[in-house]
C-alpha cells in the first residue's frame, strides 16, 4: 500500500485574513474511500482544491502520488494533474454541444494520447459508468445524473491515482445521487482511491472513512490509525 | 507509482480543435467580429487590385503600340520666331539608317480648315492641317476609324484624312462630307481611329504630300519625321537621328520617344491612393480593436472551461496557446472573407471597364500577414489574462 496524500500542518489564508484552512494534517493511503464532511464555509472545498493541486497552501507541505506540490513548477504541476489527479464537481462543467463520448474523451487531451485512442477509452469509460448507449448524446439530452456519470467517466478515464468529488450529488436528486455513490463504491472496489466532499452525513456514515472538518480543522478522522500507519510506511 | 512529469505536447490538430472549440458554438459573433477586419482588407485589396488593374491595361496598350517608335522635330531655335524646318532629304536619310523600318513624315501648313468658307479663318479649333507621307500610318500603327487612308491617287486631289480628335471638332461622323481648307474645298475621304502614341495626329488634318505642295504650297519640308526601328536597335537609332536627319545643324534636331509618356502614365495609375488605402488601414485596425474584444468577452464567459482544462492538466502555456488560436483563426476568417471580397470588387471593376483583372499576389500575402499579425496581437492579452486565471477561480459553483 502506498500513500496518495500526505498533508502536513496545510495552513490557507485568503487575502482579506480568511484562514480556511489551519494546520490540516490528512493522509490518504491507496484503495482508501474517505468521505469529507463539515458546515458551510469550513473549508472542504479549499481542502480539496489543495489536494488537487488546483491551488497551493500558505504553509504546510503537500504530496500527491509521491511529489512535492511546492517544488513543482506550472508544467510539472499540470502534468500531475493530467496524470494522477481526476476531478467531479457539483455543476458537471460539461462542453454544451458535444458529444458524451467527446467530453469524456476531452480528459484524455492533455495526457499525450492520440484522438482515436482518446475515443476508445471514452467509450470504454462511459460504459464503465453505464452509458454505452448514450455514446452520441449531447449533455442537453442527459439527466442530471446521466450528465455526473459522464463528469465521473471522464474524471476516470486516465486512470488516475486519486479521485475527488466536490458534492457530486449536490445538483440531484436523491435517487440519481445514490446511483452516483454506488457508483464511486463500485469504482473504489476496483481500486480506485476517492476523496467526496459531502453535506449529507448519512451518505457520509456509510463511506468507510469519515473526515469532518470545521472552521479549517479537522475535527474527527475515524481512519486516524490507518493515516498513522501510513506516514509511517511513506518513504 | 511515482512517473516522471512531463506535460504532454499537444499536437497541431488538437491546438485547431481547442481553438475553434469557441468558435464554433457561437457562429454569429465569429461573423460580426470578423467582419470589421474583412471590411478592412477587402478595402485594401480593390484598392490596390484597381490600380494594378489599370496599369496593367495600360501596359498592355504599350505593349500593342510598341516602344520602338522616335520622333525627330526641330527644337528650340536660337532666334526666336524663326521658322525652323527639317531638311526636305530628312526622310529618305532616315530611312537609311541601320534598322529603321519604316519611316513617316508630317509636315505642318499654314492653312486652317473649317467646315465652310464663310467661317472665319483664324478659328481653327486648335486642328493643324499637315501634309503627310503615305507611310505615316504603318510607323504609327494606327487604324482607320471610317473610310479610307490617302494614297497615290486620293493624295493628288483635295481629298484628307481627319483625325478623330478634329473629326469630332468639326462635326463630321463619316467619310464624304467637305470641309474648307485654304482657298477651296477638301473631300474627307477617311477618319482615323485614336493614336495613343501620336495625339498631334489625333488633332490635325492629313492632306497628301504632293497635294500639299500642289494645293497648299507646302515647300516639302518636314516638321516631324516619325520612325520605327527594330527594338534591338532603339538606343542605336537614336544616338545617331539627330545628325542624320540635319547633318548640319544637329543640335536642332529634338529626339523624343512618345511611348515614354505612356509609360509614365502607366506608373502613376501603378501608384493606389494612399488616402484609400489608409482608410483601409484603419478599418483593419478598429477591425483588430473588435477582435480583441470579443476575445476577452470570450476569456470572461469560458471561465469555468478554463479551470476545467487546468483541472485536466492544461499548462498556463497550453490555454495561452488555445486562445491565440482562436483570435488568429477569427482574424484570419475575416482576412480570408476580405480577400475574396476585395478580389472580387476589383473583378467587377475590371470586367465593367474591360480592363484586365489583376490581382497582386504580394498584396493578398501581405493583406493576409497584417492579418495574422492582428490577431495574435489581439489575442495575446486576453490569452494570458485567461492562463492567469487561478482555476479554483474559475471552478467556484457555477
Ligand atoms: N477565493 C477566496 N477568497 C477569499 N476567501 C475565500 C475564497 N474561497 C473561499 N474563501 C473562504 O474560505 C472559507 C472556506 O471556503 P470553502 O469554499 O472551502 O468552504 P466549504 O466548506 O466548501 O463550504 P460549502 O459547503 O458552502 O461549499 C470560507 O469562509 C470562504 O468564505
Ligand atoms: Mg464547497
Amino acid at each position: 500500500m502506498s500513500t496518495v496524500v500526505g498533508l502536513t500542518g496545510v495552513t490557507k489564508e485568503y487575502p482579506g485574513g480568511v484562514s480556511a484552512l489551519r494546520g490540516v494534517d490528512l493522509t490518504v493511503e491507496e484503495g482508501e474511500l474517505l468521505g469529507i464532511v463539515g458546515p458551510s464555509g469550513s473549508g472542504k472545498s479549499t481542502l480539496l482544491h489543495i489536494i488537487g493541486t488546483l491551488d497551493r497552501p500558505t504553509a504546510g507541505s503537500v504530496h500527491i502520488a509521491g511529489h512535492d506540490v511546492a517544488k513543482l513548477s506550472d508544467r510539472r504541476l499540470s502534468a500531475l494533474r493530467a496524470q494522477h489527479v481526476g476531478f467531479v464537481f457539483q455543476a458537471f462543467h460539461l462542453v454544451p454541444g458535444v458529444s458524451a463520448r467527446d467530453n469524456v474523451a476531452e480528459g484524455l487531451l492533455y495526457s499525450g494520447l492520440s484522438r482515436t485512442v482518446r475515443r476508445r477509452r471514452a467509450a470504454a469509460a462511459l460504459e464503465r459508468v453505464g452509458l454505452a448507449d448514450r455514446l452520441d448524446h449531447r449533455p442537453h439530452q442527459l439527466s442530471g445524473g446521466q450528465k455526473q456519470r459522464v463528469a465521473i467517466a471522464r474524471a476516470v478515464v486516465g486512470e488516475p491515482a486519486l479521485l475527488l468529488a466536490d458534492e457530486p450529488t449536490g445538483a440531484l436528486d436523491s435517487a440519481s445521487g445514490a446511483a452516483v455513490m454506488e457508483l464511486l463504491r463500485d469504482l473504489n472496489q476496483e481500486g480506485a482511491t476517492i476523496a467526496v466532499i459531502t453535506h449529507d452525513t448519512e451518505i457520509a456514515g456509510r463511506l468507510p472513512r469519515e473526515v469532518r472538518i470545521r472552521d479549517g480543522e479537522v475535527v474527527a478522522d475515524t481512519g486516524d490509525a490507518v493515516s498513522a500507519h501510513g506516514v509511517g510506511a511513506a518513504r | 507509482m511515482t512517473r516522471r512529469l512531463k506535460a504532454a505536447r499537444l499536437g497541431p490538430r488538437d491546438v485547431l480543435h481547442v481553438g475553434s472549440a469557441g468558435l464554433r458554438s457561437r457562429p454569429m459573433r465569429v461573423v460580426l467580429s470578423a467582419l470589421g477586419i474583412a471590411i478592412g482588407i477587402a478595402t485594401m485589396i480593390s484598392v490596390v487590385g484597381i490600380s494594378a488593374s489599370s496599369q496593367a491595361q495600360l501596359l498592355r496598350e504599350l505593349d500593342k503600340l510598341g516602344t520602338n517608335l522616335l520622333v525627330a522635330s526641330p527644337g528650340e531655335s536660337m532666334f526666336a520666331g524663326e521658322d525652323v524646318k527639317l531638311p526636305e532629304e530628312s526622310v529618305g536619310m532616315v530611312g537609311r539608317i541601320d534598322g529603321v523600318q519604316d519611316v513617316g513624315a508630317t509636315g505642318d501648313l499654314d492653312a486652317s480648315v473649317r467646315r465652310n468658307e464663310k467661317i472665319d479663318e483664324g478659328d481653327t479649333g486648335g486642328i493643324v492641317v499637315k501634309a503627310t507621307t503615305e507611310d505615316l500610318l504603318k510607323v504609327l500603327r494606327g487604324e482607320i476609324g471610317s473610310g479610307s487612308w490617302l494614297n497615290d491617287a486620293t493624295g493628288r486631289y483635295p481629298s484628307v484624312v481627319l483625325g478623330h480628335v478634329s473629326a469630332k471638332r468639326l462635326g463630321i461622323t463619316g467619310p464624304g462630307r467637305q470641309v474648307w481648307i485654304g482657298d477651296r474645298y477638301f473631300t474627307v475621304v477617311g477618319i482615323l481611329a485614336p493614336l495613343p502614341l501620336a495625339p498631334e495626329i489625333e488633332r490635325s488634318a492629313l492632306v497628301g504630300w504632293t497635294g500639299a505642295k500642289r494645293l497648299l504650297d507646302f515647300d516639302g519640308h518636314p516638321t516631324s519625321v516619325y520612325e520605327r526601328s527594330t527594338d534591338a536597335s532603339v538606343g542605336d537609332v537614336r544616338k545617331v537621328m539627330g545628325a542624320t536627319v540635319d547633318p548640319r545643324n544637329p543640335q536642332n534636331v529634338k529626339v523624343s520617344d512618345p511611348s515614354s509618356a505612356l509609360r509614365a502614365k502607366a506608373a502613376t495609375e501603378g501608384a493606389f491612393s494612399s488616402l484609400l488605402l489608409g482608410l483601409g488601414g484603419i478599418a483593419l485596425l478598429v477591425g483588430g480593436v473588435g477582435v480583441a474584444n470579443t476575445m476577452i468577452i470570450s476569456v470572461l464567459e469560458r471561465r469555468y472551461e478554463i479551470g476545467l482544462r487546468r483541472s485536466l492538466g492544461a499548462t498556463r502555456g497550453q490555454i495561452r496557446i488555445q486562445f491565440v488560436t482562436e483570435s488568429l483563426m477569427l482574424s484570419g476568417l475575416g482576412g480570408l472573407a476580405g480577400v475574396a471580397l476585395g478580389a472580387t470588387a476589383t473583378g467587377v471593376y475590371a470586367g465593367s471597364g474591360g480592363l484586365p483583372w489583376v490581382v497582386p499576389l504580394w498584396a493578398v500575402s501581405g493583406g493576409f500577414a497584417a492579418t495574422l499579425a492582428i490577431g495574435t496581437v489581439a489575442g495575446l492579452y486576453p490569452a494570458i489574462r485567461a492562463s492567469r486565471l487561478s482555476p479554483t477561480l474559475a471552478l467556484h459553483a457555477a
